[in-house]
């Protein structure tokens, strides 16, 4: 992009020339910029790999009887503990004879529900926790980050194992809990986010035009703050789906017999030390694998959001 | 900088108090009653009214709470539901076992992370920056039982070298084995999240304008490394992690039922699935607190490496 | 002739970027000799500090050399094994950049830190530390055994500049490079620092290359210059020559788009550079000025222009012959000055004081300001930092409070304290315009939604004819109606500051605060803005605060001008009497600690110490710590002055009579002292 300027002969410049030729700039637009944006995504070896891998198991949940084989909770004595790639059982058969394979994908869905349902929630009380102790700091700021501060220190499955083993975990309790636990963990990130656009003067010229803060926090701002909060969601969803199996694993949250991942695991763990690996190993990887790929998904945005 | 303590100690206490008031208040949403959650459906109200009243379930949300507290101050937990006998009859033995398991995680995960994002740092960009930064946050984000399972299928099961779980008695060497299996799979959780914070630390001392100093000042890469990037990176990087241990110890509850080590952990998955509230709180609480704890220690010892607020500025 | 202490070969170097080689320095070549000192200016992106870091070979990693060589000492630089370019850093050349506070290791004392610069060349510990000691002295530190034991942070800004200076020296480099060494220092700070750097260079004998766009600092340390543009030398000379009779179309410019001195706003428009410095890397047409340059024709499009000797001197033009033909534009007059003091003050400050409180200390950032602004009216706002012209303006502004006592009266009613308490009218009729455009814009609306916003906030424009007055307003700052649609991101440094203008005038106030507004931008943009600024306060007969540290800008634009020290109005008169005199002891001063690009006549009065702290003001006179004039008794250091009127109707706090102030034609030869040239 080279600017051309021809200044008029004589050398005497015309007073707004400077003005003119300045701005003989390219056109760029904002929709240019997000274009271009996406396309690099897009062009992000990591970002596609780890958005396929999600966007299977998403198909997964979604519509598991097109790919599974067999009924996931279909027992038949008959068929235990089969080695994977014998008798129609591509991935082997379990202690009660079900079908490895078609629990792995029915299992996708629980997590796949409450996941992202628990970091949507937790996103939007970030939000607005973050926005509020950002921009009013002073007293406000304190008190919710000394309870902020005291939440962190305690793991989280420890919370929501407290609280389950107090409330019925039903789907919508576990939502409702690791949301309200994530809501300040991700409130903190937004926060330090809004700390730093305040001290703009943008926000100033703002508040010296007269504007009420909720158009200040939720116009001027967050606009601003999108991205540590597109990659924080993305980070937390893979937490999420990582305290979710931890729970499931210690036996919260699903109902025994599910065919859930860390459910799974939890129930054919012990058929480990006969050397029979696959009841625990297949669910185990097929958790790894979604974790990884949000991971990488979180990635290639943070490192696009950084730039 | 005793000014600094003193008010980060005080901070400390109210986070300590908001804690109580987090384990007491998430515990307390039991909808009915302990008693009856004991006795079972088919018990007279009269015997679940008394259990209710032995066990300190009776009487308003506050006033139980001051009970609580007020007990837990003086090291009293209340009994366990289920073993009626008091938790701090279990909580220390539980605890020391889970500090072995923590110690030897550190003593491996401490060394290796640093060393790996030193290196990351020292090669950014290259091939090993690349394949650390992604197999650290692979390992990192992995559950620590998927980790487990692999350790256990290929070290117990397969090559049949250590136990594939127990408890950390005996003899040293036998404790270490025990104890090796259940700490790799929380240093591959650990792993990436330390080194990269360390590569982080490392980079921005080394595009510090300090490095360039010293490098122009014809200091040999190695001096200006030790003196200059390392001393300002990794003090703080070693301070920072100790501020997060809050997630080793979210580990240690999966890890440890996995592996079947009594510690922590334990004691409290057990817990949770008896409904064993006293425990349950107990535990959990001194878990906070421990975790808070090493936060101050760290928050204190980063402000102590920092001149700026050991001596405060006097320009 | 001896070998050169630095010699730049045909230097080809770029970055590259995506694969992409982009070339940064096109071919420089320039050699300095040794105990000269050599010059290098030229506006941001034209690889200046390229050049520096190449002289010592710390370049970013893809940095690449495609031809060319640099020589220090007659070595090849660039072709140094790792341990001899080492040893080369160690003992033969230093480098002293902007910034000390991050050049320095915050986590090592002083002491060991500049001992560090002695061992490396094999001297033994205990040789460093005394030798460290006594280089301290050598850079004037007045207590150096107390510095040796203080970390960084614990020094000022100029005594952490003169450690590292210490450090650079510490070697005794046949090389020293100063990239911007005083970039971020106040004045009197500066001048302190350069005095020191020249004190130093003569004792050693050191060859020095000096990097700066103050071209007034370039001009007062150096022997000879080269204007840098795109990466190409374009115009080499001494000093004087390439500064009093340039030769070269781009240093014309650039001169002329300075304000001259003691011109004002309403004597002449400035002039300015028409186009854009090219992007990094651009290809580039056979003459790199071409585009910008009023003489371009036909040869300069098809021929690479030769490096011309003129006899001494050098210039890279086709038309070295024409340049002095290269008219002083046709400008036309600046605006009259229409400042009618007869009318009613618009804005009246009376006793305004703000103390801002601190862990229990007050710290009183602004004491007892009384003052008066015309419609119209430029009121320029000059002091050192810490001396509380910002804190004046946020509190004009109403970002915080004042005390109390004082009040504030806007076109006859009282102002509330705060923006949220203030009427629409006093919100529509006082706005800013802040010194960097990068963050007074959001990053993430559009410039119609900038623009369009204010409109409707403050214009209470109706939403159907918002997009008309858009074009008008966008005509008035000589946007145009493109730009309408692009983000902050997409614009260059001076279009941004042209939306920001855009979105204080939206309302059409009545005054705006100018803070700093061209002190982030090249002076060929800045001469741009000033011209802008100039003609909207003529269209709108609006007031301005003006604020900045560049005392030719101030002048080019303030009708009156107020000197700050401390928080307290030290002189408050019309802009010719505070530069020309009779004028407070701390004005002449800060005048004369402004090297000037015409060369200087004036005599530089040091101030010794620096500017006390504001929780900790001294008695008396605040500035009496400082004064090179204090009065002898102890009236100075016991008694605050009255603030005394001037017979031009301004005010001087001082305990001297005005007809004995200096800096008037008469005072001149009294305030000189022997000695000091």
């Amino acid at each position: 992009m080279t600017a051309v300027a021809v200044p008029g002969a004589g050398g005497a410049p015309d007073p707004a020339a400077d003005a003119a030729a300045e701005s003989r700039a390219p056109a760029v637009t904002a929709k240019d910029v997000r274009r271009e944006l996406r396309r690099q995504l897009f062009r992000s070896k990591t970002f596609l790999g780890g958005m396929i891998i999600i966007l299977f198991w998403a198909f997964c949940a979604a519509f598991p009887a097109v790919i599974a084989t067999d009924d996931p909770s279909r027992q038949d004595p008959a068929s235990k503990w089969v080695r994977p790639f014998t008798d129609g059982f591509l991935f082997g058969a379990d202690r009660s004879g079900r079908d490895v394979f078609s629990r792995m994908v029915y299992g996708a869905r629980e997590i796949m529900i409450i996941a992202p349902a628990a970091v949507v929630l937790g996103t939007l009380i970030g939000i607005t926790l973050g926005l509020l102790m950002g921009y009013f700091g002073g007293p406000l700021d304190d008190v919710i980050s000394r309870i902020i501060e005291a939440l962190m220190s305690l793991p989280v499955i420890l919370v929501a194992l407290l609280a389950l083993s107090a409330l019925d975990a039903s789907r919508l309790t576990i939502i409702l809990l690791i949301g309200f636990l994530f809501g300040p963990i991700i409130g903190r990130t937004v926060r330090a986010a809004v700390l730093t656009e305040r001290n703009l003067d943008y926000v100033r010229a703002a508040e010296l035009r007269g504007e009420r803060s909720t158009y200040i926090m939720f116009v001027e701002i967050l606009p601003n703050v999108v991205g540590p909060i597109i990659v924080e969601f993305t980070v937390r969803l893979g937490y999420a789906v990582f305290t979710m199996a931890g729970l499931a694993f210690i036996g919260f949250g699903t109902q025994p017999g599910s065919p859930d991942w860390g459910r799974t695991i939890f129930e054919e763990r012990s058929s480990l030390l006969s050397d029979v690996w696959w009841p625990s190993l297949v669910p185990a990887l097929a958790l790894a694998s979604l974790v990884v790929a949000i991971n990488m998904v979180a990635d290639a945005i943070q490192g696009l959001v950084d730039r | 900088m005793a000014r600094y303590v003193l008010r980060r100690v005080g901070l400390a206490l109210i986070t300590l108090f908001i804690l109580s008031v987090v384990v007491f208040v998430v515990a307390s949403v039991l909808p009915g009653s302990v008693g009856r959650a004991i006795l079972g459906p088919f018990a007279d109200q009269q015997s679940v009214d008394q259990l209710n009243k032995d066990l300190g379930q009776d009487g308003s949300l506050i006033s139980r709470y001051l009970r609580w507290a007020g007990n837990a101050l003086t090291g009293d937990f209340g009994d366990s539901f289920k073993y009626r006998r008091p938790v701090m009859d279990f909580v220390p033995t539980a605890l020391w076992a889970s500090v072995k398991l923590a110690l030897m995680t550190i003593v491996i995960v401490v060394p290796l992370g640093i060393l790996g994002g030193v290196v990351a740092a020292l090669r950014q960009g290259k091939a090993a920056d690349r394949f650390l930064t992604i197999a650290g946050l692979s390992l990192a984000v992995t559950p620590e039982f998927v980790v487990g399972i692999v350790l256990i299928l290929v070290f117990a099961v397969n090559l049949g070298w250590l136990p594939a779980g127990g408890s950390a008695k005996g003899s040293l060497w036998e404790q270490f084995q025990v104890l090796l299996l259940p700490s790799l799979t929380l240093t591959a959780i650990l792993f990436g999240y330390l080194s990269r914070m360390a590569r982080a630390g490392t980079i921005e001392a080394l595009n510090a304008d300090y490095t360039r100093t010293a490098t122009l000042k014809g200091l040999k890469r190695r001096t200006v490394l030790r003196r200059h990037v390392l001393r300002n990176s990794l003090l703080p990087t070693i301070a920072v992690i100790a501020s997060q241990m809050a997630y080793l110890l979210g580990g240690l509850l999966v890890t440890e039922t996995l592996f079947n080590y009594r510690g922590l952990g334990l004691l409290i998955f057990e817990a949770a699935g008896d409904r064993d509230i006293p425990m349950l709180m107990g535990a959990v609480f001194i878990v906070g607190a421990l975790a808070m704890l090493m936060t101050l220690l760290a928050d204190v010892l980063i402000a102590w490496l920092n001149p700026r607020v050991r001596l405060g500025s006097k320009a | 002739m001896s070998t050169p202490a630095l010699e730049f070969k045909e230097l080809h170097l770029a970055y590259v970027v995506r694969g992409v080689p982009r070339e940064v320095l096109r071919g420089v070549s320039f050699s300095v000799q040794p105990g000269e000192s050599y010059g290098l200016v030229g506006e941001s992106g034209c690889g200046k500090s390229t050049a520096a870091y190449a002289a010592v070979r710390y370049l970013p990693r893809n940095a690449k050399i495609l031809s060319g060589s640099v020589e220090l000492g007659g070595r090849d630089v660039m072709s140094l094994g790792t341990e001899e370019l080492r040893l080369l850093r160690a003992n033969n050349a230093s480098i002293v950049y902007q910034d000390p506070g991050q050049a320095l290791n915050p986590t090592i004392k002083v002491g060991p830190q500049l001992a560090e610069a002695f061992t490396v060349t094999g001297m033994s510990a205990s040789d460093a530390a005394v030798q460290a000691r006594a280089m301290l002295q050598k850079v004037q530190i007045a207590d150096p055994d107390s510095v040796l034991g203080r970390y960084p942070h614990q020094l000022s800004g100029g005594m952490q500049q003169r450690v590292v200076i210490a450090m650079a020296l510490a070697c005794d480099p046949q090389l020293l490079i100063l990239d911007e060494p005083t970039t971020g220092l106040d004045a009197t700070v500066e001048a302190e620092v350069l005095d020191l750097v020249r004190k130093l260079r003569d004792e050693y004998g050191t060859s020095v290359l000096f990097i700066s766009h103050n071209l007034g600092a370039v001009r007062s340390m150096c022997d000879r210059v080269g204007v840098l543009y795109a990466g190409q030398l374009v115009e080499e000379g001494s000093a004087q020559e390439v500064f009093d009779a340039p030769q070269h179309p781009y240093t014309v410019g650039l001169l002329r788009c300075l304000p001259r001195h003691g011109s004002k706003k309403t004597d002449q428009r400035l002039e300015t550079i028409p186009g854009f410095l090219p992007l990094l890397g651009a290809d580039l047409p056979t003459c790199v000025f071409v585009d910008r340059c009023p003489l371009a024709d036909e040869i300069c499009r098809t021929q690479v222009p030769p490096m011309v000797d003129l006899g001494g001197r050098i210039a890279r033009c086709h038309h070295t012959d024409r340049v002095h033909d290269i008219a002083v534009a046709d400008l036309p007059k600046g605006t009259a000055s229409t400042v009618d003091r007869t009318r009613d003050p618009l804005l009246q400050l009376r006793g305004v004081s703000k103390t801002f409180h601190q862990g229990g200390k007050q710290i009183k950032a602004v004491r007892d300001v009384t003052l008066d602004l015309f419609p119209g009216e430029t009121l320029g706002l000059v002091g050192e930092s810490g001396s509380g012209k910002t804190t004046l303006a946020h509190t004009i502004l109403g970002i915080h409070a004042p005390d109390q006592a004082g009040t504030l009266t806007f076109a006859g009613t009282p102002l509330a304290s705060h923006t949220r308490k203030r009427s629409d009218d006093a919100i529509r009729g006082i706005q800013i315009v802040f010194q960097n455009p990068d963050s007074a814009l959001n990053r993430r609306h559009s410039v119609r939604r900038i623009i369009g916003r204010s409109l409707r906030r403050l214009a209470k424009v109706e939403p159907a004819k918002i997009e008309d007055e858009l074009h008008e307003i966008t005509a008035a700052v000589r946007l145009t109606d493109r730009h309408l649609d692009m983000r902050p991101a997409q614009l260059s440094g001076g279009l941004k500051q042209r939306v920001a203008i855009a979105r204080a005038f939206a309302g059409r106030p009545r005054i705006v605060v100018c803070d700093e507004p061209t002190s982030a931008l090249d002076v060929s943009v800045q001469a741009a803005i000033l011209n802008l600024l100039s003609d909207l306060q003529r269209d709108g007969d609006t007031s301005y605060v003006f604020i900045s540290h560049d005392l030719r800008v101030v002048r080019y634009l303030s009708d009156r001008i107020a000197v700050l020290y401390l928080g307290r109005i030290m002189e408050l008169g019309p802009a010719e009497r505070v530069f020309d005199g009779p004028h407070h002891p701390y004005t002449e001063a800060l005048l004369s600690a402004a090297p000037s690009v015409e060369g200087d006549t004036r005599v530089r009065i040091k101030l010794e110490g620096e500017i006390p702290s504001a929780m900790n003001v001294p008695t008396g006179c605040v500035f009496h710590t400082r004064c090179p004039r204090k009065l002898e008794g102890d009236i100075c250091s016991t008694q605050e002055p009255p603030l005394n009127p001037t017979p031009d109707g301004g005010v001087i706090r001082c305990h001297i009579p005005f007809d004995q102030l200096g800096g008037g034609p008469v005072q001149v030869e009294l305030t000189r002292r022997s000695g000091d040239v």
